[in-house]
Order: C-alpha cells, then structure tokens, then sequence
C-alpha cells in the first residue's frame, strides 16, 4: 500500500475509471492544460496525457459545461465536471437542480443522469467569494446524492462509487485536504493523506464512518472538522473523557443507522459544521435525530457553528469564523453538563 | 422587428417531382394532428377538466414539423415548456400524450412530467427543460456524447426568441462551436417571450445574425413554411453529421394563441394577428398540395376528419386511465 494525498487519489481514482469505463470522461476550467495546474487542485494533473480525448478544457462558463455534462449523462455518458471552487456551483444551479436532479423524476424513471460533480469547499484565506461550504444548498434536492469525503481513502472509494452510480452524485472536498504540491499548496492544509490499496475498491455513497470509538458523547462532523474533531476527542480523552468521532460522509442520504447506533450508546450529540450556523446541515441532522432517536438523548444536541456571516478574509477573523479544536472541545463540555 | 422580407409571403408552387406526394401528406397530417391535438387541449382545459396549465403552439405546427421530418429517428430534439408539437412531430402518441397532461401513469412520463416536461427517449425526445434556456446546454452536451462516441447522431434543440437573452443560450452556442458539435439550434422566433416582443428586449432581433459572435453557420427560414424549414433543416442535419459543427436557424413564426392557461393575447396587435393569420402553416401546404394536384379539398377536409376523431377517442380513453397511486410517490427519485 502507498500513502496518498486525497489529490492523488482521486487523480488515481479518475484515471482508473476512464481505464475501465470509456464512457467516463472529465470536463472543467483549466483541467487539462499541458504545463498547466490540472484544475485549481491539481487533481486532474497529466491525466490529458493517458485521457488526450478525454480531458476536456471548458470556457469559463458553469452552467454551459455542467448543462453539457448533464447532457452527456442523459446521451449514455458518465461525466465528471470539475467546478474550481465550490463557489461557483451557484453559477450552475439551475442545470444541477432543474435538470440534473429532476429529469429521473420528471421523466417517470427512463432518464438517467449518471453524472459526478466535484466541488472543492471551505474556508482557505481567499474571501468570501472562494471559501463558502456549499453543501446546504444540495441536501435538501431530491433526485441527487450528496457525499464529503474527507481523507484519500475514502476520495478515491466514493469518486470510484459516484462515477458507477446512475444518479447525479455530488463530491465536496475540501481545499485543507487535499495535500496539493508546490504552487497549489494552500497554508493551514490538514494531513488527510492515508494509506491506498493498490488494487480496485469502492466506498459506499450512503455510509458514515466511525473516526474514534467512544463512551460519553457523539461528535458528527464532515471534510475538514471530521479532523478537528478527532483531535478534539484526543485533547478532551487526555481529561477522560472519550468522545465517539463519526465523519457524517454521507450527507444526502444521512446514515441515520450508524448515527443511531452511537447516539443509542452515548447519549449525547454535538455537531460540527463548517459554515454559518441558521440553515445548516447540522440543522436538518440534528432535526433527523429527534426523529430518528430522540428518545435516546440525554441532552439537548450542541451545535458548534460559524456565525451568520460571509466567509471574512484577514486571517484573525477567518479564524474565528470557522470552529476550532478549542470550540469543539467547549461544546462537548456544554453537552456533558446538561 | 424581423419581418418576412426576404421570403416571399407566399411560398413558391411545389416543384413537380420534388417529394412524393405521401410524405407532403403526411407532412399535412401530422400539422393537423397539432392543430387539433392544441384546439382539443385547449377545450379539455377550459372545461375544467385537465389539470395544471398548457402553453400551446398553434400557429407554429410548421417549425416543430418541419424540423422533425429532416431528422433520423435516432436522432434527439430537446424541447421547452411549450413542446405538445415537437412531441407530436418527433412521433410521440397522441395517446401517451394527452394521458400525461391528464397526469395519468399511462402518460408518457408516467404522469410526473405533465404539460411542460413531455418526452420519451424511445421517440428520441428529452423530457420538455421548462427553464427558458436550460435546454440549449444540455443539448451540446448530448451531441458531446455522440462525436465522443462517433455516432452519426445530431440533437435539434427548440428553443424561443425569449431564450436568446440568457446566459445559457451564450455557454451553450459557444460549447456546442467550439467543439463543433452536431446540434441544430432551431429558435422558433414567434416574435413574443410571454407578453412581451421581441423588439421591445432586443436592440438586435434578428437573432440569425448572432451566430456570427460564435462563428457558426446561421440561416433565417420563414417557419411558417413546413418545407422550407424541412429543407434547412435537412441541410443543417448534413452539415452537422459532416462534422460542420452547429448551426442556428431562426425559424420565424408566430405563436396563434396565449401565452398559457387563459392568456388572451390582448398584447398582440390587431393588424399583426391578421397578417400572420393569412401565413397560416397549415392553409398554405393545403394550398400548395391542392394547387400541385397531390391532393384534393375533399381528401383534405378527410384527413382533419380523421384526425378529429381520433383525438375523441383518445380523450375518451384518457379519461378512463389509471391515475398513479399516492404510494408510489417515491418512484423514480434515485436510480
Ligand atoms: C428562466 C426562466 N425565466 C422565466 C420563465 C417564465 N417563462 C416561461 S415561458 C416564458 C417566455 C418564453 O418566451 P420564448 O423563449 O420566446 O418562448 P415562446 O414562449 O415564445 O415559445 C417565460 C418568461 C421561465 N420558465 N424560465
């Protein structure tokens, strides 16, 4: 097994599936220029050079290319669209929503969109217009799957999955994440690098995954504060208390199975989420848990949130935006008091 | 204002020999078969006894027809809110049809689509993109999918004036040239989006002439004229499988009814409505067929007959479908 980068690993994870697939091919701003960066992330890098028909450069024009990437999807293809930043998915929601989520539905189940989107999200020092954590605006659209992923493992399985599936499946990743190389190296990046078995696998779409055994509490997180709340329950485990860490993964459908099962066994939930608090997905997961197993809570769940503000840009306020390893730790003080 | 200057204003008597006079009849029937399908439709409806809205395409049933008889079966159209005639014209039933606007699971989209979603991929049609413009990308894409594949395949994709002002007419057009895909980007320019004119929402409403921002090939077609539209349609249907990449056609007609629902069209001059009506699709390939001698009135007057009768028994039958159970909501979500 080799240790991989969640870029490698999805740059390993395209490539085998155009290998195995010829109807998979890739579409995005930049991704497949020789000499270029390989899309924003390098993820696409040198893949022009197996994939020369495959790698298709676009205008700078998301809704045009995510419109002929459905387009393609609903012909027989399985597209992968890459959108640069996450940002710019607003740019192409209508064809994600109106057309990609919709036309299975609306077409009484003979269309099929089999199309993959990939989507780079968070908080990275750029501003408010390159930082958003998109993932609320797609939860709540029937018709399309909603995954994060959060180390290499689990980029390569999920892309590998998505790109097999025959419903609109959406990958956010996260910019700290994805262990980019020279230029593309972004400062404050987390190591979600891990080892990658050489031969075929899948993650499966609709699966959380448990990060940290634990007694007392449940902490549910995803992308990057699946890992600030790892090392949240290593802090808070050196005062005794052990905290269940649960990388939620699977945000539309939500794995309430495995969410349950923890809740049954603590008690106690906090959420943690990257991006504003109001309209949230720890909003919906926290209502899914009173539904689901409300009766099993010992306690109110504690959500640990940014604050109904734009993503700010001078690195004193983008670091109070966004919850840390010290507000995590706090909120599962909170949640163990009540 | 694009007016019909350079086309005469009535077309030119048939060339002796220059198609069987089978297809110029069937070319009739199936207009007819709009026309009737869109008057009974409009009935049913303000009878209280369909639901949901309708935008109908009276007046326009040349576009749609024409377009569709220049293409292979294989071949796609992609289609708007107002698509009851590419439906009809691409060869869906007027059955599977009018059970769907009835929302009955016989309905060609199992009653989910309804009015402004009709299609059914069998037929070659995709499901009616009721986003003014959402179609126009989607169509490059699915021409993308057939050079990648190298299939001898192209998508016409019908679409209005009103589409040409959004920014996925732009993306798409520019896509759809770069790549130098096989799409037909037929703009029925019936001269309104909604209530508006085209001229009052465009400095330049000559939309033929954008294509040279993109670099493709345009042409303006009176669309009033079924085998005008067919012949540029069959020349474009070349160029694309040649590998020309797309071309625009401005299919200029005019749509005889509301926009929708109750819509009484009071915005429509007069005058405007007259002269548009002395243009009529139908009339004048009657005309033209009476004329040439490949049909009589009689035979004419028989073939509306028939279609009247059957467009009865299929709202006979449609009223006697199965509507979806509620259980079934969840059906066809995911995959
Ligand atoms: C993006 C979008 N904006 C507005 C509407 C509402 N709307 C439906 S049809 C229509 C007019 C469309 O005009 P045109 O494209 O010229 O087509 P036509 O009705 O003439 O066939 C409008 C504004 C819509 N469906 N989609």
């Amino acid at each position: 097994m080799r240790r991989l980068s969640i870029a490698e690993a999805l740059r390993e994870g395209i490539a085998e599936e155009m290998r195995r697939d010829p109807s998979v091919f890739c579409l995005g701003e930049d991704i497949a220029v020789p000499g270029g960066w390989g899309g924003a992330f390098t993820v696409t890098l040198g893949l022009e050079e197996e994939f020369p028909d495959r790698m298709l450069n676009t205008p700078i024009a998301e809704l045009g290319f995510f419109g002929a990437a459905v387009g393609a999807a609903v012909a027989g293809m399985r597209p992968i669209a890459d959108v640069q930043y996450g940002d710019f998915l607003f740019l192409a929601m209508d064809q994600i929503v109106n057309n990609a989520a919709k036309l299975r539905y609306m077409s009484g189940g003979t269309v099929s969109v089999p199309l993959v989107m990939r989507a780079p999200v968070g908080a990275t020092g750029r501003g408010s217009q390159h930082a958003q954590s998109m993932e609320r605006y797609f939860t709540g659209v029937p018709g399309m799957k909603v995954v994060a992923v959060s180390n290499a493992y689990d980029a390569k399985g999920v892309l590998k999955s998505a790109v097999r599936d025959d419903n609109p499946v959406l990958i956010f990743e996260h910019k700290l994440l994805y262990g980019s190389k020279g230029a593309r190296t972004e400062p404050g990046a987390v190591d979600a690098t891990s080892e990658v078995p050489d031969e075929d696998y899948t993650v499966p779409l609709h699966r959380a995954a448990v990060r940290r055994e634990g007694s007392q509490v449940t902490i549910l997180a995803w992308l990057l504060m699946a890992h600030l709340a790892s090392q949240a329950a290593e802090r808070l485990s050196a005062e005794g208390i052990e905290a269940e860490v649960i990388d939620v993964r699977s945000l539309s459908p939500i794995d309430y199975e495995t969410i349950g099962a923890s809740v049954r066994k603590t008690g106690r939930v906090v959420l943690v989420e990257e991006g504003p608090r109001s309209g949230g997905v720890s909003a919906e997961i926290a209502a899914g848990l009173m539904e689901h197993c409300g009766n099993d809570l010992l306690a109110p769940v504690v959500r640990v949130a940014s604050p109904d503000v734009p993503v700010p840009f001078t690195p004193v306020l983008e670091e109070a935006y966004r919850p840390d390893v010290a507000r995590i730790v706090e909120g599962v003080r909170r949640v163990l008091r009540d | 204002m694009p007016q019909l200057t350079e086309t005469a204003d009535w077309p030119t008597p048939l060339k002796p020999g220059a198609y069987e006079d089978s297809f110029l009849l069937g070319l009739y029937e199936r207009m007819v078969t709009i026309r009737e399908f869109e008057d009974g439709v409009k009935f049913l409806f303000l009878e209280g006894s369909m639901p949901g809205t309708i935008h109908q395409c009276q007046g326009q049933e040349a576009t749609a027809v024409g377009v569709c008889s220049a293409l292979r079966e294989d071949d796609f159209i992609t289609s708007t809110f107002r698509g009851h005639g590419h439906a009809l014209a691409k060869g869906l039933t007027v059955e599977s049809l009018l059970f769907e606007l009835f929302g009955a699971s016989t309905g060609c989209c199992k009653g989910k689509g309804g009015s402004m979603h009709v299609g059914d991929m069998s037929k070659g049609m995709v499901p009616g993109i009721a986003i003014v413009g959402g179609g126009i990308p989607l169509a490059a894409g699915m021409a993308l999918a057939y050079k990648m594949r190298k299939e001898p395949r192209v998508v016409a994709c019908f679409f209005g004036d009103g589409a040409v002002a959004e920014g996925a007419f732009h993306e798409g057009v520019n896509l759809a040239a770069i790549w130098d895909l096989p799409v037909i980007f037929a703009c029925e320019n019936n001269l309104y989006g909604a209530s508006t004119r085209v001229d009052l929402v465009m400095r330049n409403a000559r939309i033929a002439e954008r294509a040279a921002t993109y670099g493709i090939r345009a042409e303006t077609v009176d669309g009033n004229d079924v085998l005008a539209v067919h012949e540029a349609t069959l020349a474009a249907a070349a160029d694309c499988r040649a590998g020309k990449g797309p071309v625009l056609l401005e299919l200029l007609t005019y749509r005889r009814t509301g926009h929708s629902r109750r819509d009484a069209c009071h915005y429509q001059p007069q005058d405007e409505r007259e002269a548009w009506a002395r243009r009529d699709p139908i009339e004048r390939l009657g005309a033209r067929l009476i004329e040439a001698g490949a049909a009589d009135a009689a035979r004419l007057q028989e073939i509306r007959r028939e279609v009247q009768a059957h467009f009865q028994r299929a709202v006979e039958e449609a009223r006697r479908q199965p509507m979806p159970a509620p259980g079934d909501i969840a059906d066809d979500v995911l995959a």
